[in-house]
């Protein structure tokens, strides 16, 4: 059984205990402790089941690499699933679940699978569930998703909050170990910026666990003294709990920084997301052990050679009474002799290499060991947990030789250092046989945007694992000049590869080897797809699911392409790896998202008069980030009841709007009359001083993209009004052409809309509100249709706009944004007795349909151009050229056949669908019925008491009178073609 | 994520301030060019793995257009420069060439 | 004339600095050759202010001038003056191709006050504050919307953005700045 040990721990704080749950089981722990290290300390082994075959699963490693110990920890909205265990610092009150077992972790039903394995081999789901073809989606599908997926998705919202930060540095270090600190400090003393990420609550790495000691002093104390020297100097900044997640090009890395993790409900951000810029990357994240592949190899009990060291040391907690040792490398002696300091039992070291001689091994021999020659693993025996170990002779095929008895095995296959952050950006890896490992290529390192190698690995990130070469290596990644730091350790002879257990194990033998423990894929598996014909390592990844998990194949991915290789009968650097991509590890969306959530997810943009329109129960429309009010509903009223009065009131009486969207752009200069010539389908250059004209911009497809009111301001200076959404994008649109085509045009512009708020008013009384208002003379004579004056209305310096939009008598006044709500509020009071009441953009849109004006986004879609809206009157055929003429001379512009813009009137006076399409006799290429045209706005009129509708009908200006069928939802609605002008066709209300 | 020293402003800005505008050094064809020279203005873009010439707009910035001669390959920068040119300037030029020493040239 | 109102009324929210809407400021774009002596001279005379360099900002009293593009200037004075600023402005350059518009109400500005205000907007921006001189305007994004900031005192860092957006920039940096969040290392 696992156990807290009596004394020891050096991370521990043995005053602070700390209570805890697991599986509604209440358990203690120590400040310190990682969740990992507090269940084990409660001999709390098995922790999940696998995902395929439900097996039982223990806790493998101390730290990111860990496959199986994942939990469901917290409750309520503060609930995650897939929480590593290892890496997650237990704190008071922490709730943790097992996962994958039902109806419990003891007693699971899935464990059935487990009986069926040999059924269930790689390619499984692409095999069986192929056909019948319906039976994918109503049969398998569900079936699969119901077993399949680890943990448990949280159900309620996230309580927690997020935030984002950017840094900027010259030197990033990935790592606080003993490595990263001394590249951090040489790079410093050059006096370089130097950022320290550490992902861990500690710094120093595992050179105190390992007894290294360096420059004569214990590692612990030199880590402290290094950190002091760190710290003391102002060009660098250590962060802990902070994992390098991601390094992309140009140098911009992504960090995770648990703030909160361990501090649950404080109100803190939980994560932090780091945005940093960085010149170089020192990648100082050490190196992850393998496993070995030997039958039985995932019984829990069955742990990492390091983690057992790690628990014993830094926790004081004791894995097993009886640990036997496995390994083809000196560095697991450490372990035997760790746990011996301990005071606890290591039967025997099975190593697999034929003659080991090497100083540590000597140390465990003489502190009484058995270290037992070219002996491995022929299987596992246990359950739940491990009773014995059955030896056999790594040469042979797994005949048992003796069985030892004990309930911990520890296993080193030697490690893998962590290039991932090499890699991730592009850097290419080298095979190093006698170590059985990929390390970084300095010479093919990833490329920043000068063209220069900006990714340097450092200690044993970079293959240099022995203590005395690792801080060499990381001095010098860091630019130290100096010598560098001198670590003292035992020497260590050669590891073996070993990448099977024993090397001629039989099949029976090859399906109880777990490769991917959290995916369960096994060495039959990987041979099985080899055999099946996969030859790339990316196929073999997707159609065996190694390496795919959540700790995406940490310890998994080396044996899994050696197996590969082996199979494939070629070297493993033939083999390579799969694509190391970011995140290293698992970061929360929360985040990912950071502070874009609730009332800041998205800009919302306001006018000056929002706050009435609300106080005022609007109904609100986004329009891009703006919202506007689609109509003001009264108590009792429905939406369409209040758009219909609106609509009613504004032609009877007054209508106010909040234009204030509106794109008004300012374009000044010499050239600004060429310039929007340029700009527009028509011509701005002729338009008079005080005049007002329609526009139309096209992009240079031809498509038609924005319109609005071109307003001569001066002789060298035009306002033009854009739609809501295009107010940005034009403006956008017009710097292009004049910074990139004609550059030596003297134009300047300047985007006004957030300059002024501006208020349509709009109906038979509009003039009367404007005369009480008073200030500017607004009689027909004085201001007549498509002019404009400037002066001051109700004391407020204002320009006043007559156009319209909706065929009424109508102004716009546009007054500076600080007094726009004045403006609003003075027009209110003045057309209290002229029936002034506001309307929104639904009664805005049917009175313009009556009117028969077109809206870009419902009659345009960018496949439209004007010609096909009957807009050839607002099309200059006298200009040689404008943006998008040329492009509306091909051939398929000038199609006779086009869909065009008509008005459509449904033969009952019902409300056509929206979007609907008229059918045509034949079908297309693909078997499809032909259309013959589409409604692209449709109302109720109030005004009609009737349906209308605009639509693009083939040659449809040709076919006025025809009734077209609709077919909506399988009905059939008639709409005959009319004239798209509904309402005043001869235009004489807007002209009194 | 790309960084551009915007050559206007000189601000070393990252992607997310800046708004991507396809090739670079596109001739316009108007009224009067043939379909095939309009086609290609419209619509035939290069794709090279390797030197191309780029439209960025400082749009979070100062609002300019420039250009910029980068490896689609390595994400390499050779160097950014203003917009009112028709063809890359001659120490662009240089610059990839001494990078890029295969480089066929412009265009 | 009715009192103009900023986008906020000078709301404001305590942190670990403290964020504020400045209330309403005179703003005017200036757009011109910036390299002509008249436009320089211009600028003296309309504001007290030198001409300033590349993404510079200079003040003289009250007024200030920001360097906001190759050809434009941002001119900031008290928001009473700025249409009398722009007349003087116009006069001085008429003749001349020049552009001048009075965007007072357009924009909304925040100040963020306290010996940790670069944290604040660290969270928010892609600038390297600890490298952002003094006398430099930044324009750059603040989370999802387009910005532009300067130091405009020891310990305070002046940010405007576009007044439609001046609620979303408000709790943008009212949530940066709660307390707790520093951003210090560890």
């Amino acid at each position: 059984m696992s156990t807290r040990l009596a004394t020891g721990g050096r991370l521990i704080d043995r005053t602070a205990p700390l209570a805890f749950s697991f599986d509604g089981r209440a358990l203690r722990g120590y400040a310190g402790d990682t969740l990992a290290a507090a269940l084990l300390a409660n001999d709390q082994m098995l922790i999940a089941r696998s995902f395929k075959y439900h097996r039982p699963r223990g806790i493998l490693a101390a730290g990111v690499e860990e496959p199986n110990a994942l939990v469901g920890l917290g409750q309520g909205p503060r609930f995650e699933p897939d929480q590593r265990t290892t890496t997650t610092e237990l704190f008071a009150g922490a709730a943790t679940v097992s996962q994958n077992a039902w109806p419990s972790l003891n007693l699971d039903v899935g464990a059935l699978n487990n009986l069926a394995a040999r059924f269930l081999p790689a390619g499984f789901y692409y095999k069986t569930f192929m056909f019948p073809r319906f039976a994918w989606k109503h049969l398998f599908e569900p079936v699969v998703r119901l077993s399949a997926g680890i943990g448990r998705a949280p159900a309620e919202p996230d309580a927690d909050r997020y935030e984002q930060a950017y840094d900027f540095t010259d030197v990033l270090v990935a790592g606080g170990g003993i490595a990263g600190l001394t590249a951090a400090l040489a790079a410093a003393q050059n006096g370089q910026r130097v950022l320290v990420l550490e992902q861990t609550a500690h710094w120093g790495g595992r050179a105190p666990v390992d007894g290294i000691a360096i420059d004569g002093k214990p590692a612990d104390a030199w880590v402290a003294e290094t950190l002091a020297a760190l710290k003391a100097l102002p060009n660098v900044t250590l962060r802990r709990r902070t994992m390098v997640a991601g390094v992309h090009d140009h140098g911009y890395v992504i960090a995770q920084e648990a703030v909160a993790d361990h501090l649950p409900g404080a109100d803190l951000p939980r994560h932090r997301l780091w945005r940093i810029r960085a010149g170089r990357v020192i990648a100082a994240t050490g190196a992850i052990e393998r496993p070995l592949a030997f039958a039985g190899n995932d019984i829990p009990g069955v742990m990492l050679a390091a983690a057992v060291r790690d628990y014993v040391v830094n926790w004081a907690v004791s894995p097993g009474d009886r640990t036997v040792v496995v390994t083809n490398n000196d560095d697991a002696y450490r372990t035997a002799l760790a746990l011996l300091d301990a005071g606890l039992v290591v039967p025997a070291i099975l190593d697999a290499r034929a003659s080991v001689t090497g100083a540590l091994p000597a140390e465990a021999r003489a502190r009484g060991i058995r270290v037992l020659e070219g002996r491995g693993v022929a299987k596992i025996k246990g359950g739940k947990r491990v009773t014995a170990v059955q030896v056999c002779a790594q040469a042979g095929e797994g005949a048992a030789l003796e069985t030892i008895a004990c309930d911990c095995v520890a296993m080193s296959g030697g490690f893998s250092p962590v290039v991932h952050l090499f890699s991730q950006p592009g850097g290419k890896l080298a095979w190093d046989a006698a170590n059985g490992m990929f390390t970084p290529d300095p010479a093919r390192a990833p490329t920043g945007a000068d063209g220069r190698p900006f990714v340097t690995c450092a200690g044993a990130a970079s293959g240099a694992l022995l203590p005395a070469v690792c801080l060499a290596d990381a001095h010098a990644a860091g630019g130290g000049t100096g010598p560098a730091p001198q670590a003292t350790a035992p020497d260590e002879a050669p590891m073996q590869p070993v990448w099977m257990m024993p090397q001629g194990a039989p099949p029976a033998l090859r399906a109880k080897m777990w490769l991917d423990f959290q995916n369960d894929v096994k060495v039959s598996d990987v041979q099985l797809a080899a055999r099946e014909g996969y030859v790339s390592v990316e196929h073999t990844k997707r159609y065996t699911t190694l390496g795919m998990a959540s700790d995406q194949g940490k310890i998994s991915n080396i044996n899994g392409l050696a197996i590969l290789s082996d199979a494939l009968g070629q070297p493993i650097p033939a083999t390579g790896t799969t694509t190391f991509r970011p995140p290293y590890a698992p970061i929360s969306f929360g985040a990912i998202a950071g502070e874009a959530r609730g009332e800041i997810f998205q800009p919302l943009r306001r006018t000056p008069m929002h706050g009435w329109h609300e106080e005022n129960g609007a109904h609100w429309e986004p329009v891009g980030l703006w919202r506007r009010p689609y109509c003001y509903p009264r108590a009792g009223e429905t939406h369409a009841q209040a758009v219909n009065r609106e609509v009613a009131n504004t032609r009877q009486h007054l209508g106010l709007l909040d234009a204030s969207t509106l794109g008004k752009i300012l374009v000044k200069g010499p050239d600004a009359g060429r310039f929007l010539d340029m700009l527009y389908t028509g011509i701005m250059s002729t338009l008079p001083v005080g005049k007002c004209r329609y526009g139309l911009m096209c992009s240079e497809n031809g498509f038609l993209i924005d319109d609005g009111v071109v307003v001569r301001l001066t002789e060298d200076s035009w306002l033009c009004h854009t739609t809501t959404g295009g107010a940005d994008r034009i403006h956008a649109h017009m710097e292009d052409w004049l910074q990139c085509e004609w550059w030596d045009w003297q134009v300047y512009t300047a985007n006004l809309t957030e300059q002024f708020a501006q208020v349509a008013v709009v109906g038979p009384n509009a003039r009367k509100l404007l005369q009480a208002l008073g200030g500017i003379d607004v009689s027909r004579e004085a201001l007549p249709f498509m002019t404009f004056a400037e002066g001051t209305l109700a004391g407020i310096p204002a320009r006043v706009f007559r156009i319209s939009f909706s065929g009424e008598l109508s102004y716009e006044v546009a007054v500076p944004a600080s007094h726009g709500l004045a403006l609003w509020h003075a027009c209110l009071a003045a057309g209290a007795e002229l029936g002034a009441m506001p309307y929104g953009t639904e009664a805005l849109h049917v009175m313009r349909a009556e009117k028969g004006f077109i809206m870009i986004g419902d009659e345009t879609d960018g496949t439209v151009i004007p010609q096909d809206l009957g807009l050839g009157w607002a099309i200059s055929k006298k200009k040689p050229d404008y943006i998008g003429k040329r492009a509306q001379e091909r051939t398929h512009m000038t199609n006779p056949d086009r869909w065009k813009l008509v008005g459509l009137e449904t033969l009952d006076g019902s409300v056509l669908p929206d979007g609907v399409l008229a059918p045509a006799p034949g079908v297309n290429a693909n078997g499809q019925r032909l259309t013959q045209g589409r409604v692209t706005s449709t109302y109720f009129s109030p005004t009609l008491g009737r349906g209308i509708a605009m639509g693009l009908v083939l040659r449809g200006p040709d076919r006025m009178g025809e009734v077209l069928d609709f077919v909506a939802g399988g009905k059939t609605i008639k709409a005959r073609i009319c004239d798209q002008v509904f309402y005043d066709k001869d235009g004489e209300k807007q002209n009194v | 994520m790309l960084t551009l020293t915007c050559p206007y402003c000189g601000v070393a800005a990252e992607e997310t301030e800046l708004a991507p505008g396809g090739e670079a050094h596109l001739k316009r064809f108007g009224p009067g060019a043939s379909d095939e020279d309009f086609e290609g203005y419209l619509f035939a873009r290069k794709n090279p793995k390797g030197v191309h010439f780029e439209r960025w707009r400082h749009a979070y910035g100062c609002g300019k257009w420039f250009l910029a001669a980068r490896c689609t390959a390595t994400l390499e920068v050779f160097g950014t420069y203003p917009a009112q040119v028709s063809e890359p300037p001659p120490d662009i030029i240089a610059a990839i060439k001494a990078k890029r020493p295969d480089w066929k040239g412009y265009p | 004339m009715s009192e103009p109102i900023s986008a906020l009324g000078g709301a404001s929210a305590e942190g670990f600095a403290r964020v504020t809407e400045a209330g309403p400021l005179g703003m005017i774009t200036l757009r011109g050759d910036l390299a002509a002596p008249a436009v320089a001279s211009a600028v003296k005379a309309a504001t007290g202010c030198a001409l300033p360099a590349r993404r510079a900002i200079t003040t003289q009293g009250e007024n200030s001038a920001a360097w906001m593009s190759p050809d434009e200037l941002l001119l900031l004075v008290p928001y009473p003056e700025a249409a009398a600023t722009s007349a003087t402005l116009e006069a001085a350059l008429k003749g001349r191709h020049a552009l001048v518009a009075n965007v007072s109400d357009a924009r909304a500005l925040f100040r963020v006050t306290g010996p940790k205000a670069d944290q604040v907007l660290a969270k928010l921006c892609p600038v390297d504050f600890a490298t952002l001189p003094a006398a430099e305007i930044r324009r750059t994004r603040a989370a999802q919307v387009a910005a532009a900031l300067w130091r405009s005192n020891p310990d305070e860092i002046s940010l405007i953005c576009f007044r439609s957006v001046a609620r979303y920039m408000f709790d943008l940096l009212a949530v940066s700045a709660r307390p707790g969040s520093e951003l210090a290392p560890g």
